[in-house]
């Protein structure tokens, strides 16, 4: 069934375009990442969603149901702000029981569903407190109890999770998808942390200057960036130049790449290759050879920063896997053309 | 940054200048007028040294208390007026363009620079029979014959409201800058209609703040002298009119010294209220 659906929503401001027909079809209970650079127009959808920005066109169904004019307050959503937007004059039961008392239900009810959220975000005693009181995770967890309390039929969520440490970020993150899945409730969340989108969507949109580079899962926007854009925003990645050759073989620098052939409509174009995918070894045996200007030793893993041709790219691997490269000495680069793509320029 | 507290008598050297003009106008006549409150009057004539309540006792009569409950109402009327009024206008402005707010804040501003004398013939001429604004309804065919609005409670309170707006918007204007506006959308999200939110939301928000500008306000107010006098009759007089008129017309300095000592301390003590509601702002 039908969740969310957007259908050419473009915004402009004056003669920018924050947004530009940008169409997307969310399942009933799905978890979507919108994902992109600062900029990129990815809250300004999310606000277009909510209601709270006008667009300039397009259409927004919820369920089936046109909400493209119908105002916020009418819509049945819930929505974390990125300043969480808590009333500091009221306590944590209060914050969370707003929507119930705007929707005039019984006190005694309020009560129940308030003391259940409380429990569900793990703060099971904290309803008469002042929210100044609370920590940044805690308040966190208000917001979310807080935009739930109506059972929402669409839950929105602006850089939820920026304001908190990384360590706090990546456990609210696990929690928030398991709180989502259980709830079953459709949920929009706008990031510009890939690890973040990785971590909760179900499908991750990638946006860049007001558009949909690619919708799909997170996996597959990994293994198959639909262009260099993509490939450069989800984790990182080296981009090379290529051209091709006259059999129609990729060459880097001069070298064909073993297997991997260019597409048909480009004389030259970007290598796009994981620096997981990129192998070390002997001089002289490899696609090409590299210089190596740096070593970075994390531990779990390490990274080789390689230079050739005035250009810098990585290779990582595990310490175990890595023969014993340092500084200063050239060795041989082994691409994989199964995980190599090529993109226009 | 902390700075370290002043610690030598040198230290304080950049203080010798304020502090002395603020002894010689401030404390030195407001100390002679104490004095005064003090002394006997002498009946047709000046006054004389001496130290008697007589002029603290006259407060008691049923006259002066009229005077001073009307002071009070009618700056109570004008301070919650100005912030009703000053409180949606002053967060729509909040909430424009940077070029708009400017434009707007320099028009409240050059609204200041005009003196009391000013605020108070031009509103007497445009509430006049002859020049004023019924003219104009009568014009359009609202009204039979053009009528004279002063003097009149209203023409006091029109003009006085008009005066101390423009105090009113700039005090609140920072507060209402710095007020988050996803607190609003937030309680648009959760159902609240805008006009809902803004009750809910704003106002609480703002509370101390509102509190803090009625006081001010209520207190610039307090002193109006000329604006009664201009457009209102004998029975809108204030509190400051009774003073002059004690002094300058029935020569009785020490009644009018105790009424305007009276007049600074109650003054004073709103000015401590709205320090103590800012103090327990900070406090939370």
């Amino acid at each position: 069934m039908s969740g969310l659906e957007i259908e050419g929503l473009s915004k402009r401001f004056g003669a920018f375009t924050a947004v530009d027909r940008v169409s997307l079809n969310v399942a009933k209970g799905s978890f979507v990442c919108l994902l992109g650079p600062s900029g990129c127009g990815k809250t300004t959808l999310l606000r277009m969603v909510a209601g709270l920005e006008e667009p300039s066109e397009g259409r927004v169904r919820l369920e089936g149901e046109d909400i493209t004019s119908t105002p916020t307050h009418q819509r049945n959503i819930g929505m974390v702000f990125q300043s969480l937007a808590l009333f500091t004059h009221l306590s944590v039961g209060q914050n969370i029981a707003y929507a119930l008392r705007i929707r005039g239900i019984a006190r005694e009810a309020q009560d129940r569903r308030v003391h259940e959220l409380l429990e569900m975000v793990h703060l099971g005693s904290f309803a008469d407190r002042p929210v100044a009181k609370l920590s940044g995770g805690q308040r966190q967890r208000v917001a979310i109890a807080r935009a739930l309390a109506h059972s929402p039929r669409l839950f929105l969520l602006d850089e939820p999770l920026s304001a908190l440490d990384a360590k706090l970020r990546e456990a609210m993150q696990v929690e928030l998808r398991q709180l989502q899945q259980s709830l079953g409730i459709t949920t929009v969340v706008v990031t510009h942390d890939q690890r973040e989108a990785m971590t909760m969507a179900d499908l991750v949109v990638v946006m860049g200057e007001g558009r949909v580079r690619q919708a799909a899962t997170p996996i597959e926007v990994y293994r198959n960036p639909a262009d260099a854009f993509v490939a450069g925003f989800i984790g990182s990645t080296n981009l090379l130049p290529v051209t091709r050759a006259a059999n129609g073989v990729a060459l880097l620098w001069g070298s064909p790449v073993d297997g991997l052939a260019m597409p048909a409509e480009l004389a030259s174009g970007v290598l796009s290759v994981r620096p997981e995918d990129v192998h070390l070894q002997a001089a002289g045996t490899g696609t090409l050879d590299a210089r190596i200007t740096f070593v970075r030793d994390l531990g779990a893993t390490v990274e080789t920063f390689l230079c050739t041709n005035d250009t810098t790219f990585i290779s990582v691997a595990s310490p175990r896997e890595r023969g014993p490269f340092a500084v200063g000495h050239t060795v041989g680069v082994s691409l994989s053309a199964a995980r190599c793509l090529v993109f226009a320029a | 940054m902390r700075r370290e507290p002043p610690r030598r008598l040198a230290d304080y050297a950049p203080l010798v200048f304020p502090g002395l003009m603020l002894l010689v106008f401030f404390v030195v006549p407001f100390g002679t007028m104490t004095a005064v409150s003090f002394f006997r009057r002498q009946q047709g004539g000046f006054y004389t040294p001496d130290f008697v309540l007589d002029n603290y006792g006259r407060f008691l009569s049923p006259f002066f208390g009229n005077v001073l409950l009307f002071s009070i109402l009618l700056a109570v009327a004008v301070a919650l007026a100005c912030v009703a009024l000053a409180l949606p206008f002053t967060f729509t402005l909040s909430r424009m363009a940077r070029h708009v707010q400017v434009l707007w804040l320099v028009a409240l501003l050059s609204v200041l620079s005009l003196s009391e004398v000013i605020i108070g013939f031009a509103w007497s001429t445009l509430l006049s029979r002859t020049a004023g604004i019924t003219n104009i309804l009568v014009a359009l065919g609202l009204m039979e014959s053009p009528r004279a609005l002063v003097p009149s409670l209203g023409a006091v309170l029109t003009a006085m409201i008009y005066q101390a707006l423009p105090y009113t918007v700039l005090v609140m204007y920072p507060a209402l800058v710095r007020l988050d506006p996803t607190l609003l959308e937030a309680a648009r999200t959760l159902g609240a209609s805008p006009l809902r939110a803004f009750f809910n939301v704003v106002v609480p928000a703002l509370r101390n703040t509102l509190v803090a500008t009625v006081i001010m306000v209520f207190v610039f107010a307090l002193g109006s002298y000329l604006l009664p006098q201009i457009l209102g009759r004998p029975t809108h007089w204030t509190l400051s009119v009774l003073i002059t008129d004690q002094a300058v017309y029935q020569s009785n300095m020490p009644f009018s010294a105790a009424m305007a000592v009276f007049l600074v301390l109650l003054s004073l003590a709103l000015v401590g209220l709205t320090v103590l509601v800012g103090r327990k702002d900070d406090g939370q």
